[in-house]
């Protein structure tokens, strides 16, 4: 196997584009970190509302949730991505697919349509998990809103949302390290992530265990980064009074 | 644009075919993964700290990895180390066994911790019980906490299969014909049916893992009644 390390090579000129391998690596990090930011945001709040959505007495706006998670749980994330990209700009009027293909910036369009393809897809399932964590708050708690003379909305708002939140944020936590790990399918459509400049770095460099290997620790570093942030958001929230640790 | 469905009518068996191909390695995976799965949850909750160790490493490394990555790191290690072993020509196309080693893997990981958390479900004492009527531990944890163990889990382990099954379509990064690949990159491409195709493979995969999950949860509700 490996016959002798040459960990310089990312100090190298890459054979195009004025940079190292290094800048490459680089690049596909923040990339990362930026899809993963922008799908993580629109997948809490697009997993907020099908959540909150799901659990409401309006029989036929819970049943537009269960369809929105069917939808996303049981089709490929790479169809989906493929879907955005390819398909979506085909169904549209022509003016619209002018707009998306001729006057945005190319690589924007792969971000935007990344970002909404794997936003959308883990919403799916932070749906589910907001969804589970709002049943699991005792009826009472709502019934006793109600009877207080606090509206639906009121209740949700004030009672009902605030403990379920915090009963979401560890299984958020998991939910949001899967989402960095997906992100790698975006490489697919032509995202430039840390995926995508490993095989660059394959086809160029070639030093593959050594790219492969920084690759791997990019990705290991923003997953250490997300737990470490979701543990202080979690010490803060804790309410006074429970026990710390264990929800 | 008009959309014509009609036109993949001719084209069906042979991207079907390739639908093959990604059972395939869901079943083999499934396989392995259940019983190598097994294996690592029994050594996370071995009292050997050198077994456990190796578990917990083992399951935490594929964990963090993104399975694309996993795909490349084989793609890149198996043909060398089948080069090694087996004497194989260069020219000796491995995309398919690595592809397979990877996931087999990958998958290991995740199923461990499903099995690891069934085991750690069952009373214990069922094991003091197994122990008090003369069984040796092996002998406890075969013919009394597995058994339970896996009725609980095998909901679990098969919503598992049906998320494998899905994943099998990144199999496409290595431009094996698998489904998706022959319907998009081969028909999609050739006769100009990309967006067809597209919603196409979506709605098989839909129907497949939606019809699939409903008999998983029904038999949930049989299991745990």
């Amino acid at each position: 196997m490996a016959t002798s390390w040459n960990w310089g090579i990312f100090l190298q000129p890459t054979p195009f584009g004025d940079t190292t391998y290094l800048g490459w690596i680089w690049l596909g990090f923040e990339m990362t970190i930026l899809l993963a930011l922008s799908s993580g945001i629109l997948a809490f709040l697009v997993g907020s509302f099908f959540g909150v959505l799901r659990t409401l007495p309006n029989r036929f706006l819970a049943f537009i949730g269960t369809c929105y998670v069917e939808l996303f749980r049981n089709v490929p994330l790479i169809i989906h991505l493929f879907f955005w990209v390819y398909a979506m700009p085909m169904l549209v009027p022509e003016s619209v697919r002018d707009w998306l293909y001729n006057d945005l910036d190319p690589m924007f369009f792969t971000f935007l349509m990344a970002t909404i393809g794997l936003g959308l897809f883990t919403g799916a399932r932070i749906c589910e998990q907001v969804r589970t964590a709002i049943i699991s708050i005792p009826a009472g708690q709502k019934n006793a809103a109600i009877a207080l003379g606090l509206t639906l909305r009121q209740s949700y708002l004030y009672i009902i949302l605030p403990n379920a939140y915090r009963r979401v944020l560890p299984p958020l936590t998991s939910e949001m390290l899967n989402m960095v790990k997906n992100s790698a399918v975006a490489s697919t459509i032509g995202y430039i992530d840390l995926t995508k400049q490993a095989s660059q770095l394959l086809e160029h460099a070639g030093r593959p265990y050594e790219s492969f290997i920084a690759i791997t620790i990019g990705y290991v570093i923003i997953n250490i980064a997300i737990m470490l942030i979701m543990q202080f958001i979690e010490k803060r929230v804790r309410l006074p009074g429970t026990i710390g640790g264990k929800a | 644009m008009d959309l014509d469905f009609g036109q993949i009518l001719p084209n069906l068996s042979y991207i079907l075919h390739g639908l093959l191909l990604n059972l395939e390695i869901t079943a083999t995976t499934v396989i392995f993964g259940i019983i190598w799965g097994t294996l690592l949850a029994i050594m996370r909750l071995s009292s050997f700290k050198v077994l456990r160790w190796f578990a917990l490493g083992y399951v935490n490394i594929f964990r963090s990895i993104p399975l694309m990555m996993v795909l490349l790191w084989f793609y890149l290690l198996v043909p060398q180390l089948l080069q090694a072993f087996l004497d194989l020509p260069a020219t000796t196309d491995t995309r398919f066994i690595s592809a397979l080693i990877a996931f087999a893997l990958f998958e290991a990981a995740y199923y461990s911790e499903i099995i690891r958390a069934g085991i750690q479900s069952v009373s214990k004492g069922q094991i003091s019980a197994s122990l008090a009527l003369g069984m040796t531990k092996g002998q406890a944890l075969r013919m009394v906490v597995l058994p339970q163990a896996f009725r609980i889990m095998t909901p679990l382990l098969l919503t598992q299969g049906i998320i494998l099954f899905q994943d099998t379509t990144l199999i496409y990064t290595l431009s094996l014909a698998d489904f998706f690949y022959r319907a998009v990159n081969i028909v999609g491409n050739r006769d100009g049916l990309v967006t067809e195709m597209i919603i196409f493979t979506g709605a098989v995969y839909f129907v497949i893992c939606f019809t699939v999950s409903r008999l998983v949860n029904y038999y949930k509700k049989r299991v745990t009644r």
